[in-house]
Protein backbone atom coordinates (compact mmCIF):
# COMPACT_ATOMS: atom_id res chain seq x y z
CA UNK A 1 0.00 0.00 0.00
CA UNK A 2 2.74 2.47 0.95
CA UNK A 3 4.44 1.75 -2.34
CA UNK A 4 1.30 2.66 -4.32
CA UNK A 5 0.90 5.86 -2.34
CA UNK A 6 4.54 6.78 -2.95
CA UNK A 7 4.10 6.26 -6.69
CA UNK A 8 1.06 8.54 -6.66
CA UNK A 9 2.87 11.17 -4.59
CA UNK A 10 5.68 11.25 -7.14
CA UNK A 11 3.33 12.25 -9.99
CA UNK A 12 3.32 15.71 -11.55
CA UNK A 13 -0.35 15.93 -12.54
CA UNK A 14 -2.74 18.68 -13.59
CA UNK A 15 -3.97 19.56 -10.09
CA UNK A 16 -7.31 21.06 -9.15
CA UNK A 17 -7.92 24.73 -9.82
CA UNK A 18 -10.03 25.77 -6.84
CA UNK A 19 -12.55 28.58 -7.00
CA UNK A 20 -13.56 30.67 -4.00
CA UNK A 21 -16.53 28.30 -3.64
CA UNK A 22 -14.53 25.07 -3.68
CA UNK A 23 -11.41 26.24 -1.82
CA UNK A 24 -12.70 25.05 1.60
CA UNK A 25 -12.79 21.48 0.25
CA UNK A 26 -9.09 21.56 -0.63
CA UNK A 27 -8.15 23.53 2.50
CA UNK A 28 -9.78 20.76 4.57
CA UNK A 29 -8.00 17.91 2.78
CA UNK A 30 -4.69 19.75 3.19
CA UNK A 31 -5.36 19.77 6.92
CA UNK A 32 -6.24 16.07 7.00
CA UNK A 33 -10.03 16.44 6.97
CA UNK A 34 -12.65 15.20 4.45
CA UNK A 35 -15.57 17.62 4.41
CA UNK A 36 -18.65 18.05 2.23
CA UNK A 37 -21.31 20.72 1.97
CA UNK A 38 -24.76 20.13 3.40
CA UNK A 39 -27.91 22.13 2.64
CA UNK A 40 -29.58 23.78 5.64
CA UNK A 41 -32.95 23.72 3.88
CA UNK A 42 -33.33 20.16 2.54
CA UNK A 43 -30.50 18.65 4.65
CA UNK A 44 -29.07 16.82 1.66
CA UNK A 45 -25.32 16.62 1.05
CA UNK A 46 -23.81 18.33 -1.98
CA UNK A 47 -20.75 17.36 -4.04
CA UNK A 48 -19.03 18.98 -5.92
CA UNK A 49 -19.06 22.31 -4.06
CA UNK A 50 -21.59 24.93 -5.06
CA UNK A 51 -23.08 28.14 -3.69
CA UNK A 52 -26.62 26.84 -4.17
CA UNK A 53 -28.11 23.43 -3.46
CA UNK A 54 -28.81 21.54 -6.74
CA UNK A 55 -31.60 19.60 -4.99
CA UNK A 56 -33.78 22.43 -3.63
CA UNK A 57 -31.96 25.60 -4.76
CA UNK A 58 -31.48 26.65 -1.17
CA UNK A 59 -28.57 29.04 -0.72
CA UNK A 60 -27.50 28.09 2.78
CA UNK A 61 -24.83 25.42 2.47
CA UNK A 62 -22.40 24.57 5.23
CA UNK A 63 -19.22 22.52 5.29
CA UNK A 64 -19.45 19.51 7.59
CA UNK A 65 -17.13 16.60 8.34
CA UNK A 66 -18.07 13.60 6.18
CA UNK A 67 -17.48 9.95 7.06
CA UNK A 68 -14.93 9.41 4.31
CA UNK A 69 -16.66 6.13 3.58
CA UNK A 70 -18.42 4.89 0.50
CA UNK A 71 -19.05 2.02 -1.87
CA UNK A 72 -17.46 1.11 -5.17
CA UNK A 73 -19.98 2.09 -7.86
CA UNK A 74 -17.72 1.23 -10.80
CA UNK A 75 -14.05 1.23 -11.77
CA UNK A 76 -11.67 1.13 -14.72
CA UNK A 77 -7.99 0.31 -14.95
CA UNK A 78 -6.58 2.92 -17.30
CA UNK A 79 -3.93 1.39 -19.54
CA UNK A 80 -3.64 4.33 -21.94
CA UNK A 81 -4.03 7.56 -19.94
CA UNK A 82 -5.67 10.61 -21.53
CA UNK A 83 -2.95 12.75 -19.95
CA UNK A 84 0.74 11.86 -20.18
CA UNK A 85 1.33 12.71 -16.51
CA UNK A 86 -0.24 9.39 -15.51
CA UNK A 87 1.78 7.16 -17.85
CA UNK A 88 4.26 6.07 -15.17
CA UNK A 89 1.55 4.50 -12.99
CA UNK A 90 -0.52 2.90 -15.79
CA UNK A 91 -2.50 0.74 -15.56
CA UNK A 92 -4.03 2.62 -12.64
CA UNK A 93 -7.58 2.31 -11.32
CA UNK A 94 -10.11 5.14 -11.50
CA UNK A 95 -13.24 4.59 -9.44
CA UNK A 96 -16.69 6.01 -8.93
CA UNK A 97 -17.29 6.15 -5.19
CA UNK A 98 -20.83 6.47 -3.88
CA UNK A 99 -20.23 8.29 -0.62
CA UNK A 100 -22.16 7.29 2.51
CA UNK A 101 -23.69 10.78 2.47
CA UNK A 102 -25.24 10.21 -0.99
CA UNK A 103 -23.19 12.03 -3.64
CA UNK A 104 -20.84 10.19 -5.99
CA UNK A 105 -17.28 11.31 -6.61
CA UNK A 106 -14.67 10.15 -9.05
CA UNK A 107 -11.37 9.22 -7.46
CA UNK A 108 -8.27 7.10 -7.67
CA UNK A 109 -8.37 3.66 -6.07
CA UNK A 110 -5.19 2.73 -4.22
CA UNK A 111 -4.87 -0.87 -5.40
CA UNK A 112 -2.64 -2.57 -7.97
CA UNK A 113 -3.72 -4.29 -11.17
CA UNK A 114 -3.07 -7.60 -9.35
CA UNK A 115 -5.96 -6.70 -7.05
CA UNK A 116 -8.35 -6.23 -9.97
CA UNK A 117 -9.89 -9.71 -9.73
CA UNK A 118 -10.84 -9.13 -6.10
CA UNK A 119 -12.71 -5.88 -6.77
CA UNK A 120 -16.50 -6.13 -6.46
CA UNK A 121 -19.07 -3.47 -7.26
CA UNK A 122 -20.59 -2.35 -3.97
CA UNK A 123 -17.57 -3.18 -1.80
CA UNK A 124 -16.82 -0.73 1.04
CA UNK A 125 -14.12 1.90 0.60
CA UNK A 126 -12.61 4.54 2.83
CA UNK A 127 -10.83 7.75 2.05
CA UNK A 128 -7.05 8.04 2.10
CA UNK A 129 -5.71 11.57 1.75
CA UNK A 130 -2.66 11.67 -0.51
CA UNK A 131 -0.50 14.72 -1.05
CA UNK A 132 0.32 15.12 -4.77
CA UNK A 133 2.19 18.31 -5.59
CA UNK A 134 0.47 21.34 -4.05
CA UNK A 135 -2.80 19.57 -3.27
CA UNK A 136 -4.04 16.78 -1.03
CA UNK A 137 -6.31 14.49 -3.03
CA UNK A 138 -8.96 12.28 -1.44
CA UNK A 139 -8.15 8.85 -2.87
CA UNK A 140 -9.76 5.61 -1.65
CA UNK A 141 -8.63 2.26 -0.25
CA UNK A 142 -10.54 -0.97 0.31
CA UNK A 143 -12.16 -1.12 3.73
CA UNK A 144 -13.19 -4.01 5.94
CA UNK A 145 -15.92 -1.97 7.55
CA UNK A 146 -19.33 -1.50 6.02
CA UNK A 147 -20.11 2.03 4.88
CA UNK B 1 -57.66 42.65 -34.42
CA UNK B 2 -56.68 39.09 -33.69
CA UNK B 3 -53.08 38.55 -32.59
CA UNK B 4 -51.44 35.21 -32.38
CA UNK B 5 -48.82 35.20 -29.63
CA UNK B 6 -45.65 33.25 -30.41
CA UNK B 7 -44.80 33.22 -26.73
CA UNK B 8 -44.74 35.43 -23.65
CA UNK B 9 -42.03 36.72 -21.32
CA UNK B 10 -43.22 36.02 -17.79
CA UNK B 11 -40.17 36.53 -15.56
CA UNK B 12 -37.08 38.73 -15.37
CA UNK B 13 -33.91 38.79 -13.26
CA UNK B 14 -31.05 41.28 -13.10
CA UNK B 15 -27.83 41.46 -11.09
CA UNK B 16 -26.50 44.80 -9.92
CA UNK B 17 -23.54 45.68 -12.18
CA UNK B 18 -20.08 45.43 -10.60
CA UNK B 19 -16.89 46.93 -12.02
CA UNK B 20 -14.87 43.91 -10.86
CA UNK B 21 -15.64 40.54 -9.31
CA UNK B 22 -13.61 38.59 -6.76
CA UNK B 23 -13.62 34.81 -6.74
CA UNK B 24 -16.75 34.62 -8.91
CA UNK B 25 -17.47 31.95 -11.49
CA UNK B 26 -19.66 32.34 -14.55
CA UNK B 27 -21.63 29.29 -13.45
CA UNK B 28 -22.45 30.86 -10.11
CA UNK B 29 -23.45 34.19 -11.71
CA UNK B 30 -25.80 32.24 -13.98
CA UNK B 31 -27.27 30.41 -10.98
CA UNK B 32 -27.90 33.69 -9.15
CA UNK B 33 -29.74 35.41 -11.99
CA UNK B 34 -31.70 32.30 -13.02
CA UNK B 35 -33.09 32.00 -9.49
CA UNK B 36 -34.22 35.63 -9.65
CA UNK B 37 -36.00 35.23 -12.97
CA UNK B 38 -37.68 31.94 -12.07
CA UNK B 39 -38.87 33.42 -8.77
CA UNK B 40 -40.17 36.52 -10.61
CA UNK B 41 -42.20 34.25 -12.86
CA UNK B 42 -43.61 32.45 -9.86
CA UNK B 43 -42.37 29.09 -11.15
CA UNK B 44 -40.70 26.19 -9.37
CA UNK B 45 -37.34 25.07 -10.69
CA UNK B 46 -38.88 21.76 -11.74
CA UNK B 47 -40.99 23.67 -14.28
CA UNK B 48 -37.88 24.76 -16.20
CA UNK B 49 -37.30 22.28 -19.02
CA UNK B 50 -35.52 24.44 -21.57
CA UNK B 51 -32.19 26.25 -21.29
CA UNK B 52 -30.57 28.78 -23.62
CA UNK B 53 -27.13 30.01 -22.57
CA UNK B 54 -24.25 31.99 -24.03
CA UNK B 55 -20.76 30.70 -24.73
CA UNK B 56 -18.34 30.59 -21.80
CA UNK B 57 -14.92 30.87 -23.40
CA UNK B 58 -12.15 30.26 -20.88
CA UNK B 59 -14.28 28.56 -18.24
CA UNK B 60 -16.29 25.97 -20.18
CA UNK B 61 -15.22 25.76 -23.83
CA UNK B 62 -17.56 22.87 -24.69
CA UNK B 63 -20.67 21.17 -23.25
CA UNK B 64 -21.88 24.50 -21.90
CA UNK B 65 -25.60 23.61 -21.49
CA UNK B 66 -24.79 20.26 -19.83
CA UNK B 67 -22.41 21.99 -17.44
CA UNK B 68 -25.00 24.65 -16.60
CA UNK B 69 -27.86 22.12 -16.24
CA UNK B 70 -25.78 19.97 -13.95
CA UNK B 71 -24.75 22.97 -11.86
CA UNK B 72 -28.35 24.16 -11.51
CA UNK B 73 -29.72 20.68 -10.89
CA UNK B 74 -32.17 20.90 -13.80
CA UNK B 75 -32.72 18.43 -16.64
CA UNK B 76 -33.81 20.38 -19.72
CA UNK B 77 -35.46 18.72 -22.70
CA UNK B 78 -34.16 21.49 -25.00
CA UNK B 79 -30.92 23.42 -24.68
CA UNK B 80 -28.50 25.36 -26.81
CA UNK B 81 -25.71 27.88 -26.88
CA UNK B 82 -26.80 31.02 -28.68
CA UNK B 83 -23.65 32.65 -30.00
CA UNK B 84 -24.68 35.91 -31.67
CA UNK B 85 -22.65 38.51 -29.78
CA UNK B 86 -24.82 41.43 -28.73
CA UNK B 87 -27.85 39.90 -30.45
CA UNK B 88 -27.67 36.75 -28.33
CA UNK B 89 -30.30 37.87 -25.80
CA UNK B 90 -33.00 38.70 -28.36
CA UNK B 91 -31.96 35.68 -30.37
CA UNK B 92 -32.76 33.49 -27.39
CA UNK B 93 -36.31 34.76 -27.06
CA UNK B 94 -37.58 33.56 -30.45
CA UNK B 95 -35.71 30.32 -30.14
CA UNK B 96 -37.43 29.71 -26.85
CA UNK B 97 -40.84 30.49 -28.38
CA UNK B 98 -40.14 28.32 -31.41
CA UNK B 99 -39.02 25.43 -29.24
CA UNK B 100 -42.18 25.71 -27.17
CA UNK B 101 -44.36 25.86 -30.29
CA UNK B 102 -42.57 22.74 -31.53
CA UNK B 103 -43.45 20.87 -28.36
CA UNK B 104 -39.86 20.29 -27.28
CA UNK B 105 -40.29 21.98 -23.92
CA UNK B 106 -42.65 24.22 -22.00
CA UNK B 107 -40.67 26.74 -19.93
CA UNK B 108 -37.32 28.02 -21.21
CA UNK B 109 -34.84 30.03 -19.17
CA UNK B 110 -32.59 32.26 -21.31
CA UNK B 111 -29.48 33.42 -19.45
CA UNK B 112 -26.29 35.40 -20.10
CA UNK B 113 -23.83 36.29 -17.34
CA UNK B 114 -20.16 37.06 -16.96
CA UNK B 115 -17.43 37.76 -14.43
CA UNK B 116 -14.67 40.38 -14.47
CA UNK B 117 -11.88 38.94 -12.38
CA UNK B 118 -8.78 40.90 -11.40
CA UNK B 119 -6.50 37.97 -12.24
CA UNK B 120 -6.67 36.21 -15.56
CA UNK B 121 -7.64 32.55 -15.44
CA UNK B 122 -4.67 30.21 -14.97
CA UNK B 123 -6.16 27.57 -17.24
CA UNK B 124 -8.58 27.85 -20.12
CA UNK B 125 -10.78 25.22 -18.49
CA UNK B 126 -11.85 25.78 -14.87
CA UNK B 127 -15.18 24.01 -14.58
CA UNK B 128 -16.13 21.25 -12.11
CA UNK B 129 -15.07 18.30 -14.28
CA UNK B 130 -11.59 19.85 -14.59
CA UNK B 131 -11.36 20.40 -10.83
CA UNK B 132 -12.83 17.13 -9.54
CA UNK B 133 -12.25 14.46 -12.21
CA UNK B 134 -9.08 15.31 -14.15
CA UNK B 135 -6.77 15.46 -11.07
CA UNK B 136 -7.71 11.85 -10.29
CA UNK B 137 -6.49 10.58 -13.65
CA UNK B 138 -9.80 10.71 -15.53
CA UNK B 139 -8.81 12.67 -18.64
CA UNK B 140 -10.56 11.94 -21.92
CA UNK B 141 -13.75 10.12 -22.88
CA UNK B 142 -12.59 6.49 -22.69
CA UNK B 143 -12.87 6.24 -18.91
CA UNK B 144 -16.34 7.77 -18.94
CA UNK B 145 -17.57 4.84 -21.03
CA UNK B 146 -15.44 2.16 -19.36
CA UNK B 147 -17.17 2.93 -16.03
CA UNK B 148 -20.77 2.28 -17.21
CA UNK B 149 -19.52 -0.79 -19.10
CA UNK B 150 -17.92 -2.28 -15.96
CA UNK B 151 -21.11 -1.52 -14.04
CA UNK B 152 -23.29 -3.19 -16.69
CA UNK B 153 -21.13 -6.32 -16.54
CA UNK B 154 -21.29 -6.43 -12.74
CA UNK B 155 -24.99 -5.67 -12.47
CA UNK B 156 -26.29 -7.89 -15.27
CA UNK B 157 -23.55 -10.40 -16.02
CA UNK B 158 -23.00 -9.04 -19.52
CA UNK B 159 -19.89 -10.62 -21.01
CA UNK B 160 -17.01 -8.99 -22.91
CA UNK B 161 -17.99 -10.98 -26.02
CA UNK B 162 -21.46 -9.41 -26.00
CA UNK B 163 -19.97 -5.93 -26.31
CA UNK B 164 -17.32 -7.14 -28.75
CA UNK B 165 -20.12 -8.42 -31.02
CA UNK B 166 -21.23 -4.82 -31.63
CA UNK B 167 -17.74 -3.93 -32.88
CA UNK B 168 -17.60 -7.09 -35.00
CA UNK B 169 -20.97 -6.30 -36.63
CA UNK B 170 -19.78 -2.73 -37.29
CA UNK B 171 -16.69 -4.09 -39.03
CA UNK B 172 -18.89 -6.57 -40.93
CA UNK B 173 -21.21 -3.82 -42.15
CA UNK B 174 -18.23 -1.64 -43.11
CA UNK B 175 -17.33 -4.30 -45.69
CA UNK B 176 -20.36 -3.13 -47.71
CA UNK B 177 -19.20 0.53 -47.57
CA UNK B 178 -16.08 1.28 -49.62
CA UNK B 179 -15.81 4.68 -47.94
CA UNK B 180 -15.49 3.20 -44.44
CA UNK B 181 -12.09 3.50 -42.75
CA UNK B 182 -12.24 -0.23 -41.95
CA UNK B 183 -13.35 -1.35 -45.44
CA UNK B 184 -11.23 -4.36 -46.22
CA UNK B 185 -10.54 -4.93 -42.52
CA UNK B 186 -13.24 -7.09 -40.95
CA UNK B 187 -12.79 -8.15 -37.33
CA UNK B 188 -14.27 -11.12 -35.49
CA UNK B 189 -15.40 -11.12 -31.86
CA UNK B 190 -12.13 -12.77 -30.90
CA UNK B 191 -10.14 -10.16 -32.88
CA UNK B 192 -11.91 -7.47 -30.84
CA UNK B 193 -11.19 -9.27 -27.56
CA UNK B 194 -7.53 -9.70 -28.54
CA UNK B 195 -7.08 -5.99 -29.24
CA UNK B 196 -5.33 -4.12 -26.39
CA UNK B 197 -7.24 -2.93 -23.33
CA UNK B 198 -7.33 0.89 -23.33
CA UNK B 199 -9.34 1.43 -20.16
CA UNK B 200 -10.75 -1.78 -18.71
CA UNK B 201 -13.03 -3.33 -19.78
CA UNK B 202 -12.85 -1.38 -23.09
CA UNK B 203 -10.73 -2.86 -25.90
CA UNK B 204 -9.17 -0.76 -28.64
CA UNK B 205 -11.56 -2.07 -31.32
CA UNK B 206 -14.55 -1.06 -29.19
CA UNK B 207 -13.52 2.61 -29.49
CA UNK B 208 -14.02 4.73 -32.59
CA UNK B 209 -11.09 5.66 -34.80
CA UNK B 210 -10.77 9.46 -35.10
CA UNK B 211 -10.72 10.59 -38.74
CA UNK B 212 -11.07 13.82 -40.73
CA UNK B 213 -14.30 14.17 -42.71
CA UNK B 214 -17.60 16.00 -42.92
CA UNK B 215 -21.35 15.54 -43.23
CA UNK B 216 -24.09 17.91 -44.36
CA UNK B 217 -27.86 17.73 -44.47
CA UNK B 218 -30.36 20.13 -46.09
CA UNK B 219 -33.75 20.34 -44.45
CA UNK B 220 -36.83 21.98 -46.04
CA UNK B 221 -40.56 21.76 -45.40
CA UNK B 222 -42.42 18.70 -46.63
CA UNK B 223 -44.32 20.98 -49.01
CA UNK B 224 -41.17 22.41 -50.52
CA UNK B 225 -39.65 18.94 -50.74
CA UNK B 226 -42.31 17.88 -53.24
CA UNK B 227 -40.86 20.19 -55.88
CA UNK B 228 -37.28 18.94 -55.41
CA UNK B 229 -35.43 16.10 -57.04
CA UNK B 230 -34.85 13.61 -54.27
CA UNK B 231 -37.39 11.36 -52.66
CA UNK B 232 -38.03 13.14 -49.34
CA UNK B 233 -37.22 11.63 -45.95
CA UNK B 234 -39.46 13.02 -43.26
CA UNK B 235 -38.73 13.96 -39.66
CA UNK B 236 -41.61 12.27 -37.85
CA UNK B 237 -40.52 12.75 -34.24
CA UNK B 238 -37.71 14.09 -32.07
CA UNK B 239 -36.62 14.03 -28.45
CA UNK B 240 -33.78 15.59 -26.48
CA UNK B 241 -32.57 15.35 -22.90
CA UNK B 242 -29.58 16.41 -20.77
CA UNK B 243 -28.94 15.01 -17.32
CA UNK B 244 -25.35 15.83 -16.29
CA UNK B 245 -21.84 16.52 -17.60
CA UNK B 246 -19.36 14.31 -15.72
CA UNK B 247 -19.91 10.54 -15.51
CA UNK B 248 -19.49 10.86 -11.73
CA UNK B 249 -22.69 12.93 -11.65
CA UNK B 250 -24.77 10.61 -13.86
CA UNK B 251 -28.12 9.70 -12.21
CA UNK B 252 -27.57 6.07 -13.24
CA UNK B 253 -24.80 4.19 -15.05
CA UNK B 254 -26.90 1.60 -16.87
CA UNK B 255 -29.46 3.83 -18.59
CA UNK B 256 -29.17 7.26 -20.12
CA UNK B 257 -31.07 10.30 -21.32
CA UNK B 258 -31.65 8.66 -24.70
CA UNK B 259 -34.38 6.63 -22.99
CA UNK B 260 -36.82 9.53 -22.57
CA UNK B 261 -35.55 11.08 -25.83
CA UNK B 262 -36.34 8.00 -27.88
CA UNK B 263 -39.62 7.51 -26.08
CA UNK B 264 -40.63 11.08 -26.91
CA UNK B 265 -39.49 10.80 -30.53
CA UNK B 266 -41.43 7.59 -31.11
CA UNK B 267 -44.52 8.91 -29.35
CA UNK B 268 -44.49 11.99 -31.58
CA UNK B 269 -44.16 9.81 -34.63
CA UNK B 270 -46.80 7.39 -33.39
CA UNK B 271 -44.59 4.38 -34.02
CA UNK B 272 -42.92 1.69 -31.93
CA UNK B 273 -39.30 0.60 -31.94
CA UNK B 274 -40.28 -2.80 -33.35
CA UNK B 275 -41.44 -1.10 -36.57
CA UNK B 276 -37.98 0.29 -37.35
CA UNK B 277 -36.39 -0.88 -40.61
CA UNK B 278 -33.04 0.58 -39.50
CA UNK B 279 -31.46 1.26 -36.11
CA UNK B 280 -28.97 4.06 -36.77
CA UNK B 281 -27.55 4.30 -33.27
CA UNK B 282 -24.69 6.49 -32.09
CA UNK B 283 -21.76 4.16 -31.43
CA UNK B 284 -18.74 5.99 -30.03
CA UNK B 285 -18.17 2.87 -27.88
CA UNK B 286 -19.79 -0.57 -27.84
CA UNK B 287 -21.35 0.12 -24.43
CA UNK B 288 -23.21 3.08 -25.91
CA UNK B 289 -25.03 0.81 -28.35
CA UNK B 290 -25.83 -1.68 -25.57
CA UNK B 291 -27.36 1.05 -23.39
CA UNK B 292 -29.31 2.44 -26.35
CA UNK B 293 -30.78 -0.95 -27.31
CA UNK B 294 -32.02 -1.40 -23.75
CA UNK B 295 -33.23 2.19 -23.42
CA UNK B 296 -35.08 1.89 -26.74
CA UNK B 297 -37.08 -1.00 -25.33
CA UNK B 298 -35.70 -3.52 -27.84
CA UNK B 299 -35.04 -5.70 -24.80
CA UNK B 300 -35.48 -5.41 -21.05
CA UNK B 301 -32.86 -3.57 -18.96
CA UNK B 302 -29.79 -5.77 -18.59
CA UNK B 303 -30.82 -8.16 -21.37
CA UNK B 304 -28.56 -6.74 -24.10
CA UNK B 305 -26.35 -9.83 -23.90
CA UNK B 306 -29.24 -12.11 -24.78
CA UNK B 307 -30.45 -9.67 -27.44
CA UNK B 308 -27.14 -9.53 -29.29
CA UNK B 309 -26.89 -13.32 -29.29
CA UNK B 310 -30.24 -13.70 -31.02
CA UNK B 311 -30.16 -11.04 -33.75
CA UNK B 312 -28.28 -10.40 -36.97
CA UNK B 313 -27.35 -6.75 -37.50
CA UNK B 314 -26.40 -6.68 -41.18
CA UNK B 315 -28.47 -4.94 -43.89
CA UNK B 316 -30.02 -8.33 -44.68
CA UNK B 317 -30.44 -9.33 -41.03
CA UNK B 318 -33.54 -9.18 -38.85
CA UNK B 319 -32.30 -6.02 -37.04
CA UNK B 320 -30.19 -3.92 -39.41
CA UNK B 321 -28.02 -1.63 -37.26
CA UNK B 322 -25.61 1.01 -38.54
CA UNK B 323 -25.50 -0.35 -42.07
CA UNK B 324 -22.78 2.17 -43.04
CA UNK B 325 -20.50 0.48 -40.51
CA UNK B 326 -21.36 2.84 -37.71
CA UNK B 327 -18.65 5.09 -36.41
CA UNK B 328 -16.89 1.96 -35.15
CA UNK B 329 -16.51 0.80 -38.75
CA UNK B 330 -16.77 4.03 -40.72
CA UNK B 331 -14.56 6.15 -38.45
CA UNK B 332 -15.44 9.19 -36.36
CA UNK B 333 -15.02 12.53 -38.15
CA UNK B 334 -15.23 14.41 -34.85
CA UNK B 335 -18.62 16.13 -34.39
CA UNK B 336 -19.72 15.05 -37.87
CA UNK B 337 -19.62 11.46 -36.64
CA UNK B 338 -23.10 11.78 -35.22
CA UNK B 339 -24.39 13.04 -38.54
CA UNK B 340 -23.22 9.87 -40.28
CA UNK B 341 -26.16 8.09 -38.63
CA UNK B 342 -28.59 10.62 -40.16
CA UNK B 343 -27.04 10.44 -43.62
CA UNK B 344 -27.13 6.63 -43.69
CA UNK B 345 -30.77 6.63 -42.57
CA UNK B 346 -31.60 9.02 -45.42
CA UNK B 347 -29.85 6.74 -47.94
CA UNK B 348 -31.78 3.72 -46.69
CA UNK B 349 -35.13 5.53 -46.65
CA UNK B 350 -34.57 6.92 -50.16
CA UNK B 351 -33.80 3.35 -51.19
CA UNK B 352 -30.47 4.51 -52.57
CA UNK B 353 -28.14 2.45 -50.34
CA UNK B 354 -26.95 0.28 -53.22
CA UNK B 355 -25.40 -3.05 -52.26
CA UNK B 356 -26.44 -2.66 -48.63
CA UNK B 357 -30.06 -1.56 -49.21
CA UNK B 358 -32.55 -2.80 -46.60
CA UNK B 359 -35.61 -4.25 -48.34
CA UNK B 360 -38.68 -2.02 -48.07
CA UNK B 361 -36.91 0.38 -45.69
CA UNK B 362 -39.63 2.56 -44.21
CA UNK B 363 -38.67 3.83 -40.72
CA UNK B 364 -35.36 4.61 -39.02
CA UNK B 365 -34.47 5.38 -35.42
CA UNK B 366 -31.48 7.74 -35.31
CA UNK B 367 -29.67 8.65 -32.11
CA UNK B 368 -26.99 11.12 -31.09
CA UNK B 369 -25.09 11.16 -27.83
CA UNK B 370 -22.64 13.57 -26.28
CA UNK B 371 -20.24 13.94 -23.35
CA UNK B 372 -20.61 11.06 -20.88
CA UNK B 373 -23.93 9.42 -21.84
CA UNK B 374 -25.36 12.80 -20.88
CA UNK B 375 -26.46 14.73 -23.98
CA UNK B 376 -29.09 12.88 -26.01
CA UNK B 377 -31.07 13.48 -29.19
CA UNK B 378 -33.31 10.92 -30.90
CA UNK B 379 -35.04 11.22 -34.26
CA UNK B 380 -37.58 9.08 -36.06
CA UNK B 381 -37.19 9.39 -39.83
CA UNK B 382 -39.65 7.99 -42.35
CA UNK B 383 -39.69 7.28 -46.08
CA UNK B 384 -41.99 9.30 -48.32
CA UNK B 385 -45.36 7.63 -48.70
Amino acid sequence: MNEIIERMQALTIPGPIPSAISAPFWDATAQGRFELQRCDDCHRWVFYPRNHCPHCWGSSLHWQPAQGRGRLKSFSFVHRPGHAAWQSVAPYPVALVELAEGPTMLSTLLVTSEDQASLRIGMPLKVQLVRVGKFTLPMFVLSDEEA
Amino acid sequence: MNRRSMGAIVGIGELKPQRKTQGATTLDMIAQVVRLAVADAGLEKEAIDGLLVGPQVGETPQHVPATVCEYLGIQPRMSNVVDLGGASGPGMIWRAAAAIAAGMCEAVVCVLANTREEEASRSPNRNPIREFDVPFGASGANISYALPMQRHMAEYGTKPEHFAAIAAWARHNAQYNPDAIFYGQPATVSDVLLSPIVASPLHLYEIVMPVAGGEAVVVVSAERARSLNQRPVHLLGAGEKLTHRAISQAPTLTSGPLKPSMSQAMAQAGVSVRQMSLLSLYDCYTIMVALTIEDAGLCKPGQFGHWIESHRLGFDGDKPLNTHGGQLGFGQPDLAGGMTHVVEAVRQLRHSAGNRQIRNADLALVTGNGATVSEAVALVLGADA
